[in-house]
């Protein structure tokens, strides 16, 4: 049986752990989810419809506040009582988080961002998983010969897919007992985040990107107006954070925000792999660039030739001579 | 006043096109160099700003050429290097913990504490997400993980992390602690010259690991398929301004 540690947010579960619940369901066998902390309304019934057999909430004083030792004591008593042998989470900072904690706790190893996983053809009773590494340009084949195997899935590895035949996942309610120890580091204050931080940037349904190209801390006005324009929300490569051209919380790429909007419009952006494994789940990219060979050209849907200190504001002209203005 | 132990990491700099060694278990790096991982650099940057003129040792688990480095940090302020000299494609992350903590606790033994240790939050080549939260309970200390900015005030980390709803969450831990560091809090400085002349003549450490690993699991790393490119080009340079918004239009972004 898998069980699946699942991360909620305001709209239920998070579109990352439902897709990490796809993902168990075409392992094979029952899927049984864990969500540590308030659960929050029509949780159980939207888990069921992605084919999750039973829901195991655990709460408590002691889970009430987030921390990674105390969360992941919570998770290995569900994984005994509901007799899990495989324990899975969304490659998220907490699922990363929680399982390596889990795995350390178990002794086990912790496979990372798994894009694929198949029974070890070689070894009986060993998993073969297919990871992102160095970022997502490379894959790594690994075996897993620990039961339980523990592993995080890569986001955007699968679509989040709902269940064919769906019945209701059942409730199943823990309070874990948590030693002192586990309980040392967890956080005592949050601070909500400006509405304009990295939150905008991911749930954007078109992000416009902006890199070395845009030459100076003074050249985002051009791609600021367009992204304004479209609805959207700016998103920057690294070299440009890196530079004090713009705040880290806008920066797209594997040590920043993943991105996977309905379009990505990427504006002197060279596409080098770190940047890529940031918004490569875009629907559709269109590139702007002054190189047709840049990677981010050629890995494009669609691509305009051209500086886009010129190509960007006739974009914005075009969209509000349409609009009358 | 507090001793920081700050881990680091060689790995291969790749920025375009990535090659495979031949036996297909490592990145080729011949052509694109080394460097510090990116959240590692910001954890060697937290870790001057803490120790405040107390020690700051720099580790590493690698080959001798690790040492460039080693060397690297020292050039901005880290006092004291090691290098656990060893093949680090054999250790898995329990190996690296392991060996991190033996380090720890000899040092400790021989009067000198490394009371924070930072490391960064995953390496950029093998990506495991989980070193230096095994290395915690290895030392039996309590960890953060995937902290922006670290203080120390009256023998307590104040670590903070963003949040899963883009918001800052704050830990308190007392030291001894573990902190894992991801990059984007700090900006990391660069050598000044009588830095880089200090790196070269500080004496790095050099140990033995100290017990064969266990290994990654590695069966093989493999490149994605190469996909051909499909890109549409919709025109040069401003006048393919129609096009872009006729496509954005169709998509349903623009109005």
């Amino acid at each position: 049986m898998i069980l699946v540690f699942v991360e909620t947010g305001p709209g239920g579960a998070t579109e990352v752990s439902l897709e990490t619940v796809t993902f168990a369901r075409g392992l094979g066998g029952p899927v049984h989810a864990v969500v540590v902390g308030e659960l929050p309304d029509g949780v159980a019934e939207q888990l069921g419809a992605y084919g999750v057999a039973a829901l195991h909430v655990a709460t408590g004083e002691a889970v009430a506040a987030y921390g990674g030792a105390a969360w992941a004591a919570a998770v290995e008593q569900v994984r005994t009582a509901a007799g899990a042998d495989v324990v899975t989470a969304a490659g998220t900072p907490r699922g990363m988080e929680v399982l390596a904690h889990l795995a350390t706790r178990l002794g086990v190893a912790m496979a990372a961002n798994a894009v694929g996983v198949e029974s070890d053809p070689g070894a009986a009773g060993s998993l073969l998983v297919t990871r992102q590494v160095v970022g997502g340009a490379v894959l790594e084949q690994m075996r897993l010969d620990d039961r339980p195997a523990v592993f995080t899935v890569a986001g955007h590895a699968v679509e989040a897919q709902p269940a064919v035949a769906v019945e209701a996942a059942t409730v199943h309610e823990h309070v874990p007992e948590v030693a002192d120890a586990d309980l040392v580091a967890r956080v005592v204050s949050s601070e909500p985040g400006e509405p304009d931080r990295s939150g905008a940037l991911t749930s954007a349904r078109v992000v416009v990107g902006a890199g070395r190209g845009a030459g100076s801390a003074a050249g985002f006005d051009g791609v600021m107006e367009l992204a304004e324009l479209l609805g959207g929300a700016l998103g920057v490569s690294r070299v440009v954070t890196s530079l004090g051209w713009r705040p880290h919380h806008e920066q797209v790429g594997q040590t920043g925000s993943r991105i996977s909007p309905e379009v990505y419009i990427p504006c002197g952006i060279s596409g080098a792999i770190q940047h890529w494994a940031g918004c490569a789940s875009s629907k559709t990219i269109l590139a702007i660039n002054t190189d047709e060979d840049a990677p981010m050209v050629t890995k494009a849907t669609y691509a305009v030739i051209g500086d886009m200190h010129e190509v960007v504001p006739a974009i914005s002209a075009e969209i509000r001579r349409r609009r009358g203005g | 006043m507090t001793n920081v132990l700050v881990c680091v990491k060689r790995v291969p700099d790749v920025g375009g096109e990535v090659l495979l060694t031949a036996d297909g278990q490592g990145v080729d790096a011949r052509f694109v160099g080394f460097t510090t991982s990116a959240h590692e650099s910001c954890a060697v940057e937290l870790a001057v700003r803490v120790a405040d003129g107390d020690e700051v040792a720099v580790l590493t688990l690698g080959r001798a050429e690790a040492v460039e480095q080693l060397r690297s940090a020292l050039g901005v302020g880290c006092t004291a290097a090691v290098l656990v000299e060893a093949d680090p494609a054999g250790f898995g992350p329990a190996d690296v913990a392991r060996e991190i903590a033996s380090v720890v606790s000899a040092h400790a033994a021989a009067g000198r504490s490394h009371d924070l240790v930072l490391l960064g939050n995953d390496a950029a080549d093998s990506g495991d997400f989980q070193v230096g939260i095994r290395l915690a309970y290895e030392l039996g200390r309590p960890v953060v993980n995937g902290a922006k900015t670290v203080e120390v005030t009256d023998g307590v980390v104040i670590a903070r992390v963003d949040g899963p709803d883009g918001g800052v969450e704050t830990y308190r831990v007392p030291l001894p602690a573990v902190v894992t560091v991801l990059e984007g809090g700090v900006e990391p400085r660069y050598p000044t010259i009588t830095g880089r002349m200090k790196a070269k003549k500080t004496k790095v450490e050099v140990l033995a690991a100290q017990r064969a690993p266990d290994g990654t699991g590695r069966v093989r790393l493999l490149l994605p398929p190469a996909q051909p490119s499909t890109v549409e080009v919709l025109g040069t340079g401003p006048d393919a301004a129609p096009a872009v918004v006729d496509l954005l239009q169709s998509l349903g972004v623009a109005r």
